[in-house]
């Protein structure tokens, strides 16, 4: 079967745009470097990425609380608000903490094994979760369709062929493993999605084994190869894992009556348990809170606050799993969302779609803290106003691929569908220094726009100590509108003159970026 | 490049899917063609059911089919009252629906009633598309019974469904917008002039009417324009269920609602105030959405999704989707007209859409247990009647179709995930799962609290001609469960179940007529059974069993 053309012809008039990560020949390895990749992946499967899925669009601003907007935020949204003082506190970071029901996390920051990223999103936010979450799991533009994932690019680099060929020696074990029974877009390679779906490790139904005979060259043919290759699949890894999770044990106490902690809870046996598999994803549903996101009556509990409370302590108890398992240097996690939720707060006590949100990563090997700033929050919100994007989602996804898998910068971009994004320092001794971005103020700062609210035209002044500079302005849904400044900057004060002519009134954002750096301001046009 | 694009054009011109369209289907109505329809618009077929087609028409077999009962079946009772629980609002088999709520553990109990009873219609289908449509709707205009939370509701949406699944589709809508489990499920209950709630009025531009494809250029206005149409509508969780759902004037948002210019020039939807003020807004948003294309071609291209294949190339786009929209809004919205032309055409008929559609886990169960015609306890014992529906309903469940709760209002993903759609039925977890419940029924049976309920091969086998004649028993088989035939290889390999080590086919005859003769003898009927599990497994086993 030619997944490759098959893919092309899906490409239809009213179902997909035309691009096909496929089509694009972005792999880094010709089929002749076979024996090299194996080896490489051989000595790269001791790492383990495991993605933690938040299914909804998690409300950022009532997870990692921004206390510096604290006063705008009482007035954008007042009845989902916690109370500052509930608000958990962080290590040397005063001005942002931690919903009261996340002491796991909390306790986990505090010991240096988190690495917050504010305001991750990407240009031209999609309010469908249906389709951020493609978005997300594809990697791709606002306005692209890839019909590939990115973890499957990635691992289409790293297994060429997959799954022709598969096990071997060096990978004798699934790619990736999904706990549930559903496998994600994002585990979609070239030729056929790379993830297996458990939901009970030590069972297998021994199966006949099925015919691999040929195929008719139809679409019938076409699905028949696909079920004969899961069933081929499911036979051959069904003994390895059953066989790690035999071998595999959990030493920590898991909460009980919490799904994501059963899931995470298998993920820490099967690694245990020697398997191979580099990537796992687990799931979370519920975090689509349009309506009593939070108690009435006190805000710190509901909905919102049960899910990550179930979250953090999922992600606590499996964190202490693999220490104990002494197996926590080679695991890291990664939650993320396909958006995060409005500024302002609906009637019915919850949030609707928004735009960008923070994410975390965790394990021993990520630089503890908080990479980036705390959102900006507009003293008069409207309905449509969102957390405008600091960081692209895919430069969290450039960053594990470079420092946490050790691609060269060719594969990572090839993964990222032949673009190229700064890596951000999520983890440590990685490709970006944490240096750039904490002593951001030093080196590049900007001051509120003046006039401000402002009529026709405004000024922007920032201080840089030089270099490439741009300087854009994003409306207040989060969709990039103008480019302010662009270019290569002698150190010092520059004043930038925007011409606001033709704007409609309301709020909007100014963001100005010098490599790593990204620093934000509101901006009122009348 | 070019080269390889102009071979693409060949083969695909050579493979003939591009050269069918919704022309009516004008050739011989073969068997073969005969067993597509009727996998694809029943949940499963038996042979009962195909021999009582034979001889017809494709015109008249669709006609039939498309031939639904007008009447609502009876609604689900209280099978639930036990040692443990009793619901002092609704005595044993009488029905919950319009009882009070009760509490928490009632509300439990009937949801499991309701899916239990909704997998019971399904089982016990007439031959007529109706419930695949119940289905399509749900699958559609998606709701969660868990998120709904109150079973009554529940209930009325799919009463709803089943009233409106055949008919007028802009009607469907507006009932769906003013359903209760729907105005619960996206908040639209909660939706007022003060601070609109979006979620429902997103979905109905994104998932239910216009749709995302390339020509739907609805804005984020829109979505909050079409909230402030939708303001007002109320849930009063005292009243009747039935009596529920009301709408009040104060809450609504009376200015006028701009749209964008994809609505057309100066599409405004004028504001209302007073009592019919929700019912009339509603009224022009509903034309005002139908009036778009974009929604005619959406709900034909999820029709054909669900009929046909996933695949819609640029040919079925002009020729199938596009003549279908055509069809459907001179119709004034009518579905009927629109399957009708579907699967009547030389297009559904043709043999590369036969077989390439990945059975769902409830045509994969359902599919079984009619064309085995596995006994279920009867009415008589209504605790064991509804238990085994839910056993039956739990079986799809573990492969990922919870019956009544999708995982989201996008319904489920293998009919609208790009790019693996009905693939998405099929991993390492759920491949096994399917393989366990077709061995476990036709071997031991099932058996739970509930009682018992096996496939017996011998039955199953007896049905044909000259189920002694080995070679006429496996083609007869394999006609009825595999969409496409296996090879010549795999065939032998088949029918060496029934004649280990090439022995002479007159042995399975001797066997078969032995036991048949003497159906007393434990040693016969040993033999007998033994061979056809295992034939029957095999069968069943192929990849080619999980098509449809």
């Amino acid at each position: 079967m030619k997944r490759r053309n098959f893919l092309r012809n899906t490409a239809a008039a009213g179902a997909v745009l035309p691009l096909s990560i496929a089509d694009l020949k972005f792999r880094a390895y010709g089929p002749n470097s076979v024996l090299a990749s194996l080896a490489r992946a051989a000595a790269q499967t001791d790492r383990v990425l495991v993605l933690i899925q938040l299914n909804g669009g998690n409300d950022g601003l009532n997870t990692l609380i921004p206390l510096d907007q604290y006063s705008n935020l009482s007035k954008a949204r007042q009845n989902v608000l916690i109370p500052d003082n509930k608000v958990l506190g962080l290590n040397g970071k005063p001005a942002t903490g931690l919903h009261p029901a996340m002491t796991g996390l909390q306790g986990l920051y505090n010991d240096g094994l988190v690495s917050a990223v504010q305001n991750v999103g990407y240009p031209s936010p999609n309010f469908s979760h249906f389709r951020s979450m493609d978005i997300w799991m594809s990697a791709s533009d606002s306005n692209e369709t890839y019909t590939t994932g990115w973890v499957g690019r990635y691992l289409d680099n790293v297994f060429p062929g997959y799954p022709t060929g598969y096990p071997t020696t060096a990978m004798p074990d699934p790619l990736a493993i999904q706990i549930g029974s559903g496998v994600s877009l994002a585990f979609m390679g070239e030729n056929m999605n790379l993830a297996m779906a458990i939901t009970d490790p030590s069972s297998f139904y021994n199966l006949v084994t099925g015919s691999t005979g040929t195929a008719p060259n139809t679409p019938a043919g076409r699905e028949l190869t696909y079920v004969r290759t899961i069933a081929q699949q499911t036979q051959q890894y069904g003994t390895a894992i059953k066989n790690a999770a035999d071998k595999g044990k959990n030493l920590a106490t898991y909460p009980t009556g919490n799904r994501l902690a059963d899931q995470l809870k298998i993920v820490a046996r099967l690694i245990h348990g020697g398997l191979k598999t580099p990537v796992y994803m687990v799931t979370q549903g519920g975090y689509d809170t349009h309506s009593q996101q939070v108690d009435a009556a006190d805000t710190t509990k509901g909905a919102h606050a049960t899910l990550l409370q179930q979250l953090s302590d999922a992600i606590k108890a499996f964190q202490d799993d693999l220490t104990r398992l002494e197996v926590q240097d080679r695991v890291a996690g990664m939650t993320f969302s396909e958006f995060g939720r409005r500024v302002m707060s609906n009637f019915s006590t919850g949030t609707d779609h928004g735009a960008a949100a923070p994410l975390f990563v965790f394990g021993t090997k990520v630089n503890p803290g908080i990479i980036g700033n705390n959102p900006v929050i507009a003293s008069t919100v409207t309905v449509g106003d969102n957390v405008p994007m600091d960081f692209d989602f895919r430069q969290v996804y450039a960053t594990v691929l470079k420092d946490w898998f050790e691609m060269n910068d060719a594969e990572v971009r090839a993964a990222m569908g032949g673009k190229t994004f700064q890596t951000l320092p999520i983890f440590k001794g990685g490709s970006t220094r944490i240096e750039d971005f904490t002593d951001l103020f030093a080196r590049l700062s900007m001051r509120d726009p003046y006039p401000n609210p402002a009529r026709e035209q405004t000024t922007v002044s920032f201080f840089t100590d030089g270099g490439q500079v741009s300087m854009y302005l994003y409306d207040a849904m989060g969709v990039r509108i103008r480019t302010l400044a662009s270019g290569k900057h002698r150190g010092g004060n520059h004043d930038v003159q925007v011409d606001l002519s033709g704007l409609r009134p309301g709020n909007y954002f100014v963001q100005l970026e010098q490599g790593t750096q990204r620093i934000t301001r509101m901006l009122f046009v009348q | 490049m070019l080269n390889k694009a102009r071979e693409h054009r060949a083969s695909a011109t050579a493979a003939g899917r591009l050269n069918t369209g919704i022309a009516p289907y004008t050739g011989t109505f073969t068997a073969e063609q005969l067993r597509h329809l009727l996998r694809r618009t029943l949940f499963g077929y038996t042979k009962n059911e195909f021999d009582a087609f034979k001889g017809m028409t494709a015109s008249q077999v669709v006609d039939l089919l498309l031939t639904t009962p007008s009447t609502a079946p009876a609604p689900p009772v209280n099978n639930y009252n036990s040692g443990n629980y009793t619901d002092p609002n609704v005595p044993a088999g009488s029905t919950w629906v319009n009882a009070s709520f009760t509490d928490g553990t009632a509300n439990a109990l009937r949801t499991f009633s309701l899916k239990s009873w909704w997998m019971g219609l399904i089982l016990n289908q007439d031959t007529n598309i109706l419930e695949k449509m119940v289905l399509f709707w749900h699958n559609h205009f998606a709701t969660e019974m868990d998120i709904v939370g109150d079973a009554r509701y529940n209930y009325l949406t799919n009463a709803m469904l089943r009233k409106d699944a055949m008919g007028n589709v802009k009607t469907l809508v507006k009932d769906v917008t003013r359903d209760a489990g729907m105005l619960v499920y996206l908040n639209g209950y909660l939706n007022s002039k003060n601070a609109p709630d979006e979620n429902y009025a997103r979905e109905l531009q994104e998932l239910f009417t216009v749709g995302k494809g390339p020509n739907s250029k609805y804005t984020e206005d829109d979505v909050k324009a079409v909230a402030r149409v939708l303001t007002g509508w109320r849930i009063n969780r005292l009243s009747a269920p039935a009596s529920a759902v009301y709408f009040d004037p104060t809450r609504h948002d009376t200015a006028n609602k701009t749209l964008s210019a994809f609505y057309g020039t100066n599409a405004v939807i004028a504001g209302r105030s007073g009592t019919n003020a929700g019912n009339d807004e509603l009224n022009d948003l509903v034309d005002l959405l139908f009036a778009q294309r974009e929604t005619a071609l959406h709900i034909c291209r999820k029709l054909y999704r669900f009929f046909v294949y996933y695949d819609i190339d640029a040919q079925a786009e002009n020729d199938v989707i596009a003549p279908l929209a055509d069809t459907f809004i001179n119709s004034g919205f009518e579905i009927k007209p629109v399957l009708s032309q579907l699967l009547k055409s030389e297009h559904f008929f043709d043999s590369l859409n036969q077989g390439c559609m990945i059975k769902s886990p409830l045509d994969h169960i359902v599919g079984f247990l009619r064309q085995w015609k596995v006994a279920f306890p009867t009415s008589s014992n209504i605790p064991a009647q509804y238990g085994m529906w839910n056993d039956a309903r739990a079986f799809c469940q573990l492969q990922g179709m919870d019956l009544g709760d999708p995982p989201s209002v996008a319904g489920w993903p293998a009919w609208y995930q790009v790019p693996s759609y009905y693939q998405l039925w099929i991993n390492s977890d759920t491949f096994p799962k399917r393989n366990q419940f077709q061995d476990l029924l036709i071997s031991t049976g099932y058996t739970s609290r509930s009682g018992k309920i096996i496939a017996d091969v011998y039955t199953f086998a007896q049905q044909f001609p000259n189920p002694e004649n080995a070679d006429k028993l496996l083609d007869d088989s394999i006609k009825l469960l595999l969409p496409i035939p296996p090879d010549a290889t795999m065939r032998a390999l088949l029918k060496a179940n029934l004649l280990p080590g090439g022995i002479p086919d007159f042995n399975w005859t001797d066997e078969w007529n032995q036991y048949k003769n003497n159906p007393g003898n434990s040693l016969f009927k040993n033999i007998v059974y033994t061979k056809l599990i295992m034939l029957y497994k095999s069968i069943m086993n192929l990849a080619e069993y999980q098509l449809s």
